[in-house]
């Protein structure tokens, strides 16, 4: 197997489903940042096949909510002083606050730039969101 | 001192809310004289960012017919709501104005945006195709003013059950009340939509879907009519077609029960006769009255005015 030096400090985002890595990487700016990223991808996994794998090497906070509404198979894993500190499963978000827009065109949230749309999860089966604002159903999509 | 209370939605007020409300709108009715003075030395502020007459004129009725003084603009084009300014802003700067406000806005969600920055309650008089909740509440008092109750009444909707918020908003309120059946006559292009019939049905509503307003006349004790806006249709053959069938005239009504009463929300164009406006069973343009009424109560409560007195 590839062999990619482990990181002291920082953070690992394991069990990405395979084709989402470069995703993630693209929504959360990674090429952006000045500390070392590793991305790995079609990496062999026991549980699911093939998966990919982010290793951010920094003490950088990640919004779990946004990744859960990306791909809710994510554990995130805390690295502290080149040991495990904690170990998180993502979840689907059930409120979710500005991470994208509403798409009800005659939604206020559209229009007034102050306000930021926020959303009561509906159904984790399609990702849909029902608007804090015009009640309409938004389903996510990445 | 207490939370701020708005009406944003009529889900905001519990139904035993609304029965306090309706029975306030009532005594109102009867003896305007004993409340006009109830809100003295207070404001109502009406942000109206698109024009409604008559919406507007119903809450300023109500505000001077309790004593109180009204400022605002009708219409955001002409008015010095700066543009691109933020409601929040907008709103935040209004309450050291007024004491109460109204808003109508095209954006649905915008009324609610507005209570969650004011300092003041905050009515929505309509934004747009989301909700109206003092139409729901006129249609409520409307009913039991003349019904006595909401139970045991067969309550039929003609028109447009698509488009029409007011129909959507009165059937889950009056589902709210253990209403269990409704009666739903409309063509099938524009039938109450399936979102809302699920829910309804979840709930263990039944719901009775006919085409023709003939077939169902002589069971029906509540009547509310929509209007057709020709728009709506696809295309003007199929609109010439089915708009005679879904306007009331006098001899649609034969067969109907003395005691049935005819509901509009108004305005109307020409979905009922104006041949009908005589019967003692048309009882739109009183609707319309009795939404001062309820709109008086409804300010009222929110400035929490002490009417012991
Ligand atoms: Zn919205």
């Amino acid at each position: 197997m590839l062999e990619v030096t482990s990181i002291k400090k920082g953070i690992v985002l394991d069990h990405i489903t395979v084709g989402n890595g470069l995703k993630i990487f693209n929504k959360l700016m990674l090429d952006q940042v000045d500390y070392p990223v590793v991305l790995l991808m079609n990496v062999p996994s026991k549980a699911m096949g093939r998966k990919d794998i982010i290793k951010i090497e920094n003490n950088i906070d990640i919004d779990l909510a946004f990744l859960g509404l990306i791909d809710d198979s994510i554990t995130v894993n805390i690295i502290k002083e080149g040991k495990l500190g904690q170990k998180k499963k993502v979840e689907i978000p059930k409120n979710v606050k500005g991470l994208f827009s509403c798409h009800n065109p005659r939604c206020i949230t559209n229009f007034d730039d102050y306000v930021k749309p926020e959303f009561e999860l509906v159904s984790s089966d399609t990702l849909s969101y029902q608007c804090e604002y015009c009640e309409e159903i938004t389903e996510y999509k990445i | 001192m207490n939370k701020l209370r708005h009406l944003i939605d009529p889900e905001d007020f519990t139904t035993k809310e609304l029965d306090e409300l309706i029975k306030l709108a009532k005594e109102m009715y009867h003896h305007p004289e004993k409340y006009n003075e109830a809100c003295k030395g207070k404001i109502l502020g009406t942000l109206f960012y698109e024009p409604s007459t008559r919406t507007r004129l119903s809450f300023e009725s109500a505000m001077l017919r309790l004593g109180g003084s009204i400022l605002g603009f009708s219409d955001a084009a002409t008015s010095s709501v700066s543009k691109g300014e933020s409601i929040a802003d907008t709103i935040r700067v209004i309450s050291s104005y007024a004491d109460i406000a109204v808003m109508r806005h095209p954006k649905e969600g915008a009324p609610k945006l507005a209570s969650k920055y004011a300092h003041i309650p905050i009515i929505n008089g309509g934004d747009g195709g989301h909700q109206h909740p003092t139409q729901t509440l006129t249609d409520l008092l409307t009913i039991h003013m003349y019904k006595g109750a909401f139970e045991n009444q067969t309550i039929a909707f003609c028109g447009d059950l698509k488009f029409g918020r007011t129909v959507h908003s009165l059937i889950r309120t009056l589902a709210r009340y253990n209403i269990k059946q409704f009666i739903l006559i409309s063509p099938e292009e524009l039938s109450l939509p399936d979102s809302l019939k699920r829910s309804l049905i979840k709930d263990g509503v039944t719901l009775k879907e006919v085409s023709t307003l003939e077939e169902v006349m002589n069971e029906i004790d509540i009547l509310y009519m929509t209007r057709i806006q020709k728009e709506r249709f696809f295309n003007e053959a199929d609109y010439n077609r089915l708009k005679g069938s879904y306007i009331l005239d006098l001899a649609k009504i034969k067969t109907a029960k003395k005691d049935m009463i005819i509901m509009h929300p108004l305005p109307r164009v020409n979905e009922i006769a104006y041949e009908l406006d005589q019967d003692p069973r048309a009882v739109y343009f009183e609707q319309a009255k009795l939404g001062i009424y309820i709109r008086m109560a409804l300010i009222t409560k929110l400035l929490e005015v002490d009417l012991t007195c």
